[in-house]
């Protein structure tokens, strides 16, 4: 008993040394910050932003109800130039509470004739001339679910149709195929920003996270234009093998 | 003094040699115990992957060949083994080749192919290791990639270490991801084929038909069929080297799990490193636990 309440005390003791060590790298982190926001530091004035196609936004589902943060967040990205967003959280919450965007976007799409699949009309919109779209947890395991039922039913056919292919065998060039045919496929963003408590990915879809850089950025209410820039002027450093 | 460093670094540690121990070295031991036994006071991780990321780099930055980077990278996972199976991990799982490493230099590509071979073989041979943390080895990703040797020496590695109940560590290679889930697509479409072709056969003899094969293909499933069924999603992802991305590993079972970068090379990676990634997840614990909890309520 004595013993487990010393291991107790010098676990309590440890986890609150590196709590203030972590109040110390934060607040030094805060000041950088305040310095990028100011273009006091060089470095980070001029951002290249070539190899940043997309950018996927992670947001933990309890903060993604703060949707003033959200559509702050969005302005920030569109006056840095950034191009196309993917927003996910895994309860849904952000496509729910950017739904008037999408439905104004979906009418302005067939106002203008402009023929766009169901599937990427229900997720997608415009935000300051960025392209914005929203997915949640069912776009993630379920949309391979979604994807592996097309590719089983095709796989019956050939079996019905007494098929030679009865043995097929799917590629990864299949199932993305069947990905975008149920809705889920998509661009892979180069770069993924998390806000919440913890780095995470929280199942945001596997088949577009093959080679993302993933930054953990803090929490959605605490956030700062200066993590973002500095976020971007990281990844633009970044050199990637691909495996090689 | 830097050449005896080098020649240091190029000299292999036998397994043997991480078991036995001396006077310093039962200190040394000790002192871990007594941290282990603290950080155990915590919630401690069942489940740690590991993106053994920087070999190459550890190579060049002390002027060593290639080759003597991966093997000093070897050591570093066998030494991990040890101090994680100290600390009650249960499971391990490290990327150790993946498929896209095969657009590598062709020499690169024979020499790791023909160290994963040689150092299966000693551990067929040389058990001590093995029987100290009673290790299940599991290789994942599409062996029928590898070179007929390394095949067979890992399913002999395999077959040996089956019915061990210890630490279970899986050794991923060649292996990605998105190959992981078109393969369990496939072996799934081949089960439902099968389930129907007995349904048929059952029905001509007068049996009631099952309903397995005609339900939608579901998430659990996919789950069954994946490389890691009936082991539990990491808790802990560590790439190694500062990498921040995935590069395709584990992307289906790391959905609640706490992704680290630490600077350190992989050959660098050591036990100082392990406690303080364990002290980074007792500090996310309750948020990762509560998203968990969560999504089995939704499911």
């Amino acid at each position: 008993m004595m013993v487990k309440l010393i291991l107790g005390f010098l676990w309590y003791l440890i986890h609150l040394v590196i709590s203030l060590f972590n109040l110390w790298s934060h607040l030094c982190n805060n000041l950088e910050c305040y310095l990028i926001s100011s273009e006091l530091l060089p470095k980070f004035r001029n951002l290249r932003l070539e190899k940043l196609k997309y950018l996927g936004v992670v947001v933990d589902s309890r903060e993604a109800n703060n949707i003033l943060k959200v559509k702050q967040l969005l302005w920030w990205l569109s006056t840095i130039g950034v191009k196309n967003v993917i927003l996910y959280d895994v309860e849904g919450v952000l496509k729910k509470l950017l739904e008037p965007g999408i439905k104004a976007s979906r009418d302005r799409n067939s106002r203008n004739s402009i023929n766009v699949s169901a599937n990427m009309e229900a997720s997608h919109f415009s935000h300051g001339g960025m392209a914005v779209e929203c997915l949640s947890g069912s776009d993630g395991k379920e949309g391979i679910a979604k994807a592996a039922n097309l590719m089983y039913s095709d796989f019956c056919n050939c079996a019905t149709h007494g098929s030679a292919k009865s043995d097929i065998i799917f590629t990864e060039a299949d199932m993305a195929c069947a990905l975008r045919a149920a809705g889920s496929g998509g661009a892979e963003p180069d770069l993924l920003l998390v806000y919440g408590p913890v780095r995470c990915h929280l199942g945001f879809p596997a088949w577009r996270l093959r080679y993302t850089e993933i930054v953990h950025m803090g929490s959605l209410k605490s956030m700062k234009y200066g993590s973002i820039v500095k976020a971007f002027y990281r990844f633009s450093e970044k050199y990637q093998n691909y495996g090689k | 003094m830097l050449d005896s460093l080098i020649s240091q670094m190029e000299k292999e540690k036998q397994p043997d040699e991480i078991v036995t121990t001396g006077v310093l070295e039962s200190l040394q031991n000790f002192i871990r115990k007594c941290i282990v036994a603290v950080l155990s006071y915590g919630p401690m991780p069942r489940h740690i992957a590991f993106i053994m990321d920087g070999n190459r780099r550890y190579a060049k930055s002390r002027s060593i060949k290639e080759g003597a980077g991966h093997r000093v990278g070897f050591s570093a996972l066998m030494a991990s083994l040890l101090y994680c199976y100290e600390m009650g991990v249960k499971y391990i799982t490290v990327y150790a080749f993946s498929i896209d490493n095969f657009k590598r230099d062709p020499t690169e590509v024979q020499t790791l192919m023909e160290l994963m071979e040689e150092k299966i073989n000693e551990l067929l041979e040389n058990r001590n290791v093995i029987n100290k943390v009673n290790c299940k080895i599991n290789f994942w990703g599409n062996l029928g990639m590898l070179s007929e040797p390394v095949r067979l020496a890992a399913q002999k590695l395999m077959a040996s270490t089956a019915g061990n109940a210890g630490l279970v560590l899986s050794v991923c290679m060649p292996y990605n991801s998105t190959s992981e889930i078109a393969n369990a697509v496939n072996e799934l479409c081949a089960e439902r084929r099968d389930m129907m072709q007995r349904e048929h056969a059952g029905s001509s003899n007068g049996r009631a038909a099952g309903s397995g094969a005609h339900s939608d293909i579901s998430v659990a499933d996919l789950d069954r069929h994946m490389y890691t069924a009936g082991c539990p999603d990491p808790d802990i992802v560590i790439r190694t080297s500062g990498e921040t991305r995935l590069s395709n590993f584990l992307l289906w079972q790391t959905t609640f799990s706490h992704l680290q970068n630490p600077e350190p090379l992989w050959p660098e990676f050591s036990w100082r490193h392990l406690v303080w990634a364990i002290l980074q997840y007792q500090r996310v614990y309750p948020y990762i636990e509560q998203n968990r909890i969560q999504a089995k309520k939704q499911l």
